[in-house]
């Protein structure tokens, strides 16, 4: 693990179901999230992914890649395209800062329609 | 001071809200819940919680509403009575100091740490409000997070760009150098320059044979097939008579010379391609490339 590593690139298929059920597990009820005719009325395209999702979703992708041992300490996301319903999600990573165990990994999402998420992670990892 | 400005400066006077408490303790099940649905297998948290479910546990729920002291809530109605009605979430900057173990009580407060604007964003007008959230297991600060949200007024859907005769098309010029290539367009043969004195093809037209000076420039008829060597996709700025966006190819034809013109369809390098006449009028008729299916 050390500066300049890329992490695996990691697909996600955004499945109406991921979309939904990651929104009910993170306890976010707002409909643009699994209601489809009424995220479109609001001006949607379709039902997408929430920002609680994208979080965890970035806290995976590196911890996927650091393993089960590695701390996480932060997670610091921008939001961009939203990502719908159908959409495949396609993360990149790389890290960017090492100091001793500490580790900055810089990470995107992104899908057809452009960056979904950028954003850092920053983890410990045992000596 | 803009009266919003004014109001936000008295919401983040206000300092934190009131605690407000998570519906349960931390606790396996909804981690289960979280860790299915987000496809997480990773095998550590059965004593202890993802970081990044921190705010999961606070979330108000499927009832939930913002209490009267919800710095962001106010925040959200002085932007919604000035007209700015619409929402999207930009930045979640999430810190964690330690992780959180089951049966652990949380708690959360909140303030109004910025409001910036009005600023133009592709989205619409709006304004950027940043909030600071700390959660707390009893008075240990054990979680923040920096929250920034646009609230905009939604931009006017752009006016449909008008249908633009073909005629107001850009135009080639046409000189002695080129119109033997135009005349040609026109009788449905792509032209290539051939130099009188050595043979050598090339495109653009031009005067005079960059290899062997000669200037009697003749021609010979293209079968009109090629590959993609490069192209861009045209978005911005309009071009009259085009719809945007286009893509321009510049196609390696088979005899050699490269030449630049619209594809229609969707582009690769090294996509073989043939070429099409266009009859804008009487006078122009426009080369262009689609693709083309080896056989």
């Amino acid at each position: 693990m050390r500066i300049g590593d890329s992490l695996p690139e990691w697909h996600v298929e955004a499945t109406p179901t991921f979309v939904i059920s990651t929104a009910l597990a993170t306890r976010d009820f707002q409909d643009v999230h699994h209601d489809r005719d009424l995220a479109v009325q609001r001006g949607s395209k379709d039902i997408f992914i929430n920002i609680l999702t994208t979080t965890g979703l970035v806290q995976r992708y590196v911890t996927d890649w650091a393993g089960p041992e590695a701390l996480v300490r932060q997670v610091n996301i921008k939001l961009g395209a939203p990502c719908f319903a159908y959409d495949t999600l396609k993360f990149f990573g790389q890290v960017v800062e090492r100091e001793q165990q500490d580790l900055t990994i810089e990470v995107v999402g992104r899908t057809a329609h452009g960056d979904h998420v950028t954003g850092t992670v920053k983890i410990e990892v045992p000596a | 001071m803009t009266d919003i400005e004014k109001e936000a400066a008295r919401i983040a006077e206000q300092g934190e809200c009131a605690p407000r408490l998570a519906r349960d303790p931390v606790n396996l099940p909804m981690i289960n819940n979280w860790l299915e649905a987000i496809g997480d297998d990773h095998p550590g948290y059965t004593e202890v919680a993802p970081p990044a479910m921190v705010q999961v546990w606070t979330m108000a729920g499927l009832r939930g509403q913002r209490t009267l002291d919800d710095p962001l809530g106010q925040m959200m109605t002085v932007l919604d009575e000035a007209g700015y009605t619409s929402v999207v979430a930009t930045n979640s900057d999430q810190t964690y100091h330690r992780y959180l173990k089951l049966g652990e009580q949380l708690s959360v407060t909140t303030s109004l740490e910025d409001v910036t604007g009005p600023k133009k964003t592709g989205l619409g007008e709006g304004w950027f409000v940043t909030t600071r959230s700390t959660w707390w297991v009893g008075d240990e600060a054990v979680a923040e997070m920096r929250f920034r949200v646009l609230k905009f007024r939604p931009a006017r859907k752009p006016e449909p760009v008008k249908e633009i005769p073909k005629a107001q098309a850009i135009r080639p010029s046409v000189n002695r150098d080129t119109e033997y290539f135009w005349e040609g367009t026109r009788q449905g043969e792509l032209r290539i320059q051939r130099c009188g004195g050595c043979g050598l093809l090339r495109h653009p037209p031009g005067p005079m044979c960059p290899e062997c000076g000669a200037t009697k420039p003749k021609y010979l008829v293209s079968e009109g097939h090629g590959v993609i060597y490069s192209y861009v996709v045209h978005h911005h700025p309009q071009v009259p008579g085009k719809q945007t966006p286009f893509v321009i190819a510049l196609v390696e034809l088979d005899e050699g010379v490269r030449m630049l013109g619209e594809f229609d369809g969707e582009p690769s390098v090294g996509q073989r391609v043939e070429v099409v006449f266009t009859e804008v009028d009487d006078e122009l008729t426009m080369p262009s490339w689609r693709p083309r299916a080896d056989r």
